[in-house]
């Protein structure tokens, strides 16, 4: 019973001992009772998988390849391609993540190198808080507070002043990619914020106290002792901000503009996988259209497990390094 | 020891919790029924059945002021749940619902898919909507836009660009229109107020028709989409110089400016209720009511208009429930209709509702008609 109490890392064998042989009834009740809420996790997400490929295979049957590469979403002539919506994605999250990874990072270091004690909690748990905003509020203080802005001033002046790019094309309806990009940029920092603090502080002392010692200054000590040492950490938490700016929904939706085109214009209204999903799916009758729907949804589930792989692997290559490295 | 212990208690409890509470409501939709059952062999009294339906948003707001009616007056009870016209059809093709609600008519393959699965189905009109085309032109107030038919599909398949085009300022000698992009807002979310609207400009644009077609959500050429009415009307009311459309009573209850469009006589109509019940005094109605009423002949009628239905199979197969279903939907096309102008939606025409009366005079239950006039 102790070895349970104390919950100590390096018992794990006691602990297993403890289950399988001594075991009052308690402990196995316990023990089984915890196993079948495991299992049923499991089972959800392989329920899901299968389920969403069953439903999603008679779209993919009928387009195959073209379902990705084709542009139109038309439900008059019932036919639907990803492409757009793909594409509104990855652009999304990618100006979010572009502009999120810097401030994050920067008030990471502040919270955690540089920041007074005092000022450090206070911060911190403001962030958090952020986080805590359900999506449907930030996107209707986007969709009355943000848009207005972003149409005029950010986007007429943009349009004026730099509108021979491609990037800064169009009429400035406020709504659009860029919209979105900002909308995802607030809604990640919080999380990527509170892991990159978590990696910049398992930093060991030890790294900072031998560069300060060797005569650096806080900057040097920081851009070669502590970055270089949590740089898989702050990637790791990068990709967990874009595993949630992938699959965000309420908010994009409410500022994206929901306009099925591709085009390379921030400017322009555009349309995510799930912002798309939560549009049709409510009204969606024809088989063709809900199976191209649910096609829709196995692309983003794909999507986003193999954004969250590769965190894992990143994050265990941080630990692993770390380990040797002490 | 202590914390260990009270840990696995609380998981033991909370388990118990679980077990019990969906034990309760397993119970309790047993003691629900029951009454229902023991209703079918005293035959005459009918209080205590439950009718449940789902289907369009439009017309919600009314639906649940008349079951609300409808209980107190007769103790039926009708439960409503506003998922969308597709989801109404698809719920009573699967016959998991006594009646669905749609703003589109069902195409025929969906019509076939329920008729193999539970025989024919009705579309029984309940009342119409109009659909308003609201602007945000600055100096231009509600009601001072004339569009017609054509110069609407147009802006919308950005063929006009300019407020200041010749061919809306044709039509508006009276005001002065800017030279400002349109930007063009729709519905990003599938909706019978979309197919209306796409319904009427598939019949008054050839292009449109070729180009995009009639759907509940369509494959738009233009600018931004917004979520529901209220995604819509909020684009449009802070957007300069945009254009889009809602719902008649959204636009009414939210002062949104509306325009005037021309109709299929020649006259400019604004939208209100009359114009739009008066849609269907201008169109031949089948008597299976399965027609659109946008681009009505009438000429004091608004011409994007169109019913929503309620759907339900000819024949019933419970007899208790089915002679609910008919007593409610006599109710509504009489006695309901009186309540439709307070909430901004149009009684039906005289002549549609004698043609829904036969239609509810045709359910069946064993062959057997439900409601004996």
């Amino acid at each position: 019973m102790k070895p349970l109490l104390s919950g100590n890392k390096k018992n794990s064998i006691t602990r297993e001992t403890s289950f399988k042989g001594l075991g009052n009834t308690g402990d196995r009740i316990f023990s089984n009772l915890t196993l079948l809420f495991s299992i049923i996790m499991i089972v959800l997400l392989l329920a899901l998988i299968i389920i969403l490929s069953i439903d999603a295979f008679p779209a993919i049957r009928k387009f195959g390849v073209s379902f990705f590469t084709s542009q139109s979403w038309n439900q008059v002539q019932e036919s639907y391609g990803a492409l757009p919506a793909i594409f509104g994605t990855l652009l999304s999250s990618f100006i979010g993540l572009l502009i999120a990874v810097p401030i994050s990072i920067g008030a990471a270091i502040f919270l955690t190198e540089l920041a007074p004690g005092w000022l450090r909690e206070p911060i911190a748990f403001l962030t958090e808080i952020l986080a805590a905003i359900p999506s449907v509020i930030i996107g209707l203080w986007g969709l009355f507070v943000l848009v207005p802005f972003i149409r005029s001033p950010v986007e007429s002046w943009l349009g004026s002043n730099l509108g021979f790019l491609p990037l800064f094309q169009g009429p400035p309806f406020g709504v659009g990619f860029l919209s979105a990009g900002i909308i995802l940029a607030i809604m990640t920092i919080p999380i990527i914020t509170s892991l990159s603090r978590e990696a910049i502080r398992a930093v060991p002392d030890n790294q900072r106290e031998a560069m300060l010692s060797l005569g650096a200054t806080r900057w040097e000590t920081i851009r070669r002792a502590v970055l270089p040492y949590s740089r898989s950490g702050l990637v790791g938490a990068t990709i967990l901000g874009l595993g949630r700016a992938l699959g965000e929904t309420m908010a994009v939706t409410m500022v994206i503009g929901n306009s099925y085109n591709l085009t390379a214009s921030l400017f322009s209204p555009g349309v995510t996988i799930a912002s798309k999903i939560a549009s049709e799916f409510n009204e969606a009758s024809s088989e063709l259209l809900v199976s191209s729907l649910m096609a829709l949804a196995l692309v983003l589930f794909i999507i986003t497990l193999l954004v969250n792989i590769v965190a894992r692997y990143l994050v265990r290559r941080m630990t692993a390094t770390s380990t040797t490295k002490r | 020891m202590n914390r260990n212990r009270k840990w696995f208690m609380s998981l033991i409890m909370l388990f118990t919790i679980l077990v019990v509470v969906t034990g309760c409501s397993g119970t309790g939709t047993t003691t629900t029924t029951t009454p229902a059952a023991t209703v079918t062999s005293t035959s005459t009294v009918t209080s205590g059945i439950n009718i449940n339906g789902v289907g369009a948003t439009f017309p919600a707001p009314l639906y649940t002021k008349w079951f609300d009616v409808y209980y107190k007056d007769t103790g039926i009870k009708i439960n409503y749940q506003a998922i969308g016209s597709g989801g109404g059809i698809n719920q009573i093709t699967e016959g998991t619902v006594d009646f669905g609600a749609s703003d589109g008519i069902m195409t025929e393959t969906q019509q076939s898919k329920a008729e193999e699965a539970n025989g024919p189905i009705l579309h029984i009109p309940m009342t119409s909507g109009a659909v308003a085309v609201i602007y945000n032109i600055s100096g231009i107030s509600s009601g001072q836009l004339n569009l017609s038919g054509d110069v609407l599909a147009d802006i919308y398949l950005k063929k006009i660009t300019k407020w200041n085009d010749y061919r809306i300022s044709d039509i508006n000698p009276d005001i002065t229109l800017p030279d400002a992009d349109i930007a063009v807002v729709h519905r990003s979310d599938g909706s019978g107020t979309t197919y209306i609207f796409t319904n009427y400009l598939s019949k008054v644009s050839t292009d449109w028709a070729s180009e995009v077609g009639n759907a509940t959500s369509v494959d738009w050429p233009g600018d931004i989409g917004g979520e529901k009415n209220a995604g819509v009307a909020g684009q449009v009311q802070q957007l300069p110089n945009s254009i889009g459309y809602v719902e008649l009573a959204y636009a009414l209850q939210n002062n949104i400016a509306f325009a005037n469009l021309e109709n299929a006589a020649g006259n400019f109509i604004t939208p209100s209720i009359e114009s739009t019940t008066k849609a269907a005094e201008g169109i031949t109605l089948p008597d299976d009511m399965k027609v659109m009423l946008t681009n009505s002949s009438n000429p004091e009628a608004y011409p994007i208009v169109g019913f929503t239905w309620i759907l339900v199979y000819e024949n019933q197969k419970d007899k208790e429930k089915g002679e609910a279903i008919v007593n409610m939907l006599w109710w509504a096309i009489h006695e309901g209709q009186q309540y439709t102008t307070a909430l901004s939606y149009a009684p039906l025409a005289d002549d549609a509702v004698t043609r829904a009366e036969n239609q509810i005079l045709s359910i069946k239950y064993q062959g057997e008609t439900l409601l004996k006039r």
